[in-house]
């Protein structure tokens, strides 16, 4: 990967340069890792941008706005608490049924809002990857940013709903910013791989809505994670969003016990997708501007 | 001399051609690794050409360098490489200062946006901080002489408004080297001089460019140093006179083409040529009158549902124009194809041909014909570019008076 150093010592003929002065070398792709941390924090300013047009645009574009950001998971409590708490009966440890499937939804329609834009945020950007550079990590990580303002919104309407019935947070509110962390790093390191392979297939962007209605049920959204056995409990947790949801419920109502083990495992799940994908986005990365 | 601030070893870049160059899908590469689970251990051999070959060059400080070259001898591919756009296959290349990139106007421009919204936008993707736009942006909205419309929608902005404020935000742009790709061609008349006339500015403040145009008189005007590239490779370099006067006159003479699919197939084309009304070759056309386009084919194998294509792009490759024959059997032979075209009403520019061969729904022979077709007729279109579109064709305008019994009719 072309190395950019910052070389105030630039040797041979180029040598009485002032020193501090930007010296960029290009050169084919080589080593198979390189994470530009110091490059990513330089262009800063730009993920700010793209975080702010996302923001911008889709708030110009829907016809109610920010009102669609309630509405939706509003309505699909509504009728998940109809269905599910109502007819079906699941239990819903002790919570009333809309609260518990609430406090689900929001972080879940974070994640998988953000997953969808995240997939697609390399292909819709192709236009400026192949005239500009940038480090093109900040697209994936802007997908996963801007998704935030909306949770932002969503998660004020929940706190109100949740006080609404009665149900007071604890000491445990403050644990809530880590479980959001691990949401938006899980949608960080699914994300690095399917906007890669969007990129690579033209077909990935319609595998993903799959994904999300695969992972919605396999996600303790509508359900209790307490329903599965005990001893497959670790296996559940493989699944990063069960410990997010599952965290998420209990730091907002205090409700049942700290998910610890889940967590354990959906941290340790993510920062191996995380890395995994940050490798496999970087060796794309070279070739992201020929292919897309 | 003064010390050069880019300079490139060895620069090629290889790109993978057809399907596998082209985003694929992922169920097909699924579906053959569940076939032929071995084949993902092979390594396909992908059909690659060379965009820029063993390129080295030296820009010194402050100079104005013009990089010309027929389409698809590489100019654009050795500035995104430069701009760190794409990444060489092989050689490298030393940049010391702040690079900045235009090669297109309007990058990253949303049409939801307000003027001041995407000029904002447009700058930090080129590289400006927030802080410079803001210092700037005065001067940018006057620039592009729009500042009763800076708080509407890009969406409403007529085509020549979206150019001049996206040439606004890029002509603000300051960093120690610019790299521009055709970019001056946007716009009418007066705008274009007005760039121009910046880029001058920038080019006496002592900043380096690199500058790619087909308009070999802006080259003239704003270059000091000229590099030619052929088929990836500098085929000059030297002074601007010099150079461009080498390329001109290549330009008029009639060429081979570049043959890609393999040789020796099927069936390949051998040669081709452009002929006027009166029969004789040419590549420079002032009129639109008739010509004629012909292949000069050698089949070698006999086909039996043979497809040939021929297409007219202009020099953005946008497809102007294209016809096919098809479902002809033919013996091994050599064979001429002739197309007549009574006219071709296209505005001034610079246009290419391509034909190619299909048997059945096998791609035989691809055929980019080089050099480019000058076309040099009087525009009689739009006096503004940007409203002329592609076609040069005579028309009359009349506005008359209607009576009653006119419109009654």
């Amino acid at each position: 990967m072309a190395s950019v150093t910052s070389n105030p010592a630039a040797t041979g003929p180029l040598a009485n340069r002032p020193p501090g002065a930007l010296t960029l070398r290009i050169e084919p792709p080589r080593t198979w890792f390189e994470l530009r941390l110091r490059e990513l924090w330089k262009y800063r300013e730009l993920l700010f941008f793209l975080v702010w047009r996302d923001v911008k645009v889709r708030y110009k574009q829907t016809a109610i706005g920010i009102g669609w950001v309630i509405v939706q998971p509003l309505l699909t409590m509504l009728v998940a608490t109809l269905f599910f708490g109502r007819l079906a009966k699941l239990p819903s440890q002790g919570l009333p049924y809309s609260v518990f499937c609430f406090a689900a939804l929001v972080p879940w329609t974070y994640f998988s809002a953000a997953l969808v834009a995240a997939t697609n945020v390399v292909v819709e950007n192709q236009r400026v990857i192949t005239k500009v550079y940038f480090p093109r990590l900040i697209l994936p990580v802007s997908a996963a940013l801007s998704g935030l303002v909306d949770f932002g919104i969503g998660f004020v309407v929940l706190l109100i709903f949740t006080f609404a019935h009665g149900i007071r947070p604890s000491w445990t509110l403050a644990l809530l910013p880590l479980f959001l962390l691990l949401a938006v790093f899980t949608v960080l390191g699914v994300g690095l791989w399917l906007s890669a392979l969007n990129a690579l297939y033209r077909d990935v962007k319609y595998l993903t809505p799959f994904l999300v209605q695969f992972w919605t049920l396999a996600s303790p959204v509508y359900y209790s994670s307490s329903m599965v056995p005990e001893r497959y409990r670790w296996l559940y947790g493989l699944n990063p969003m069960a410990g997010v949801i599952d965290g998420f419920r209990w730091a907002l109502t205090g409700t049942g016990q700290a998910p610890a083990a889940t967590l354990l495992a959906s941290s340790l799940i993510v920062s191996c997708v995380l890395f995994g994908g940050l490798i496999f986005f970087n060796y794309m990365e070279g070739s992201i501007a020929d292919r897309v | 001399m003064t010390a050069s601030v880019i300079e490139s070893h060895g620069i090629s870049k290889r790109y993978e051609r057809g399907a596998r160059a082209s985003s694929g899908l992922l169920r097909d590469t699924l579906a053959r690794t569940l076939r032929s689970p071995w084949t993902i251990f092979q390594r396909q051999k992908p059909d690659t050409f060379w965009a820029l070959n063993d390129v080295s060059l030296q820009v010194g400080e402050g100079e104005v360098l013009g990089l010309i070259g027929r389409n698809g001898s590489g100019k654009t591919t050795l500035l995104k490489i430069l701009s760190r756009i794409t990444r060489p296959t092989s050689g490298s290349a030393e940049i010391h200062g702040r690079v900045g990139s235009l090669l297109e106007v309007g990058t990253g421009f949303h049409p939801e946006l307000t003027g001041r919204e995407n000029a904002y936008l447009s700058g930090a993707i080129l590289g400006m901080s927030r802080h410079e736009i803001n210092r700037k942006f005065d001067e940018i909205v006057a620039f592009a002489e729009l500042d009763k419309f800076i708080d509407t929608p890009v969406k409403h902005y007529s085509s020549g408004m979206f150019v001049r404020l996206a040439f606004a935000v890029a002509a603000h742009l300051e960093p120690e080297i610019l790299l521009v790709d055709e970019v001056l061609a946007v716009g009418d008349i007066k705008f274009q001089r007005k760039c121009l006339g910046k880029m001058g500015d920038v080019a006496r403040a002592g900043r380096t460019i690199i500058l790619v145009s087909h308009q070999l008189n802006q080259i003239r005007r704003l270059c000091q140093r000229v590099v030619w590239l052929d088929g990836g490779r500098v085929r000059e370099t030297g002074p601007t006179a010099e150079v461009i006067g080498a390329y001109e006159r290549e330009m008029s003479s009639p060429d081979s083409a570049v043959e890609k699919g393999p040789l020796g197939g099927k069936a390949h084309f051998l040669k081709w040529w452009i002929l006027d009304r009166e029969g004789k070759p040419k590549h420079m056309f002032a009129d639109d009158g008739e010509l004629r386009l012909q292949f000069l084919l050698k089949v070698n194998q006999p086909v039996y549902e043979l497809y040939h294509d021929i297409e007219l792009y202009d020099q953005n490759r946008q497809l102007l124009w294209g016809n096919a024959i098809g479902n002809v059997t033919l013996q091994p032979g050599v064979y001429l194809c002739n197309h007549t075209l009574p006219h071709l009403p296209l505005r001034p520019g610079s246009y290419t041909w391509r034909a190619t061969l299909w048997d059945g729904g096998e791609n035989v022979a691809d055929y980019d014909c080089v050099p480019e077709m000058q076309v040099a007729t009087v525009p009689m279109g739009h006096p503004m570019d940007e409203k002329a579109g592609i076609l040069n064709i005579p028309s009359e305008c009349a506005i008359l008076p209607q009576s009653a019994a006119d419109l009654s009719r």
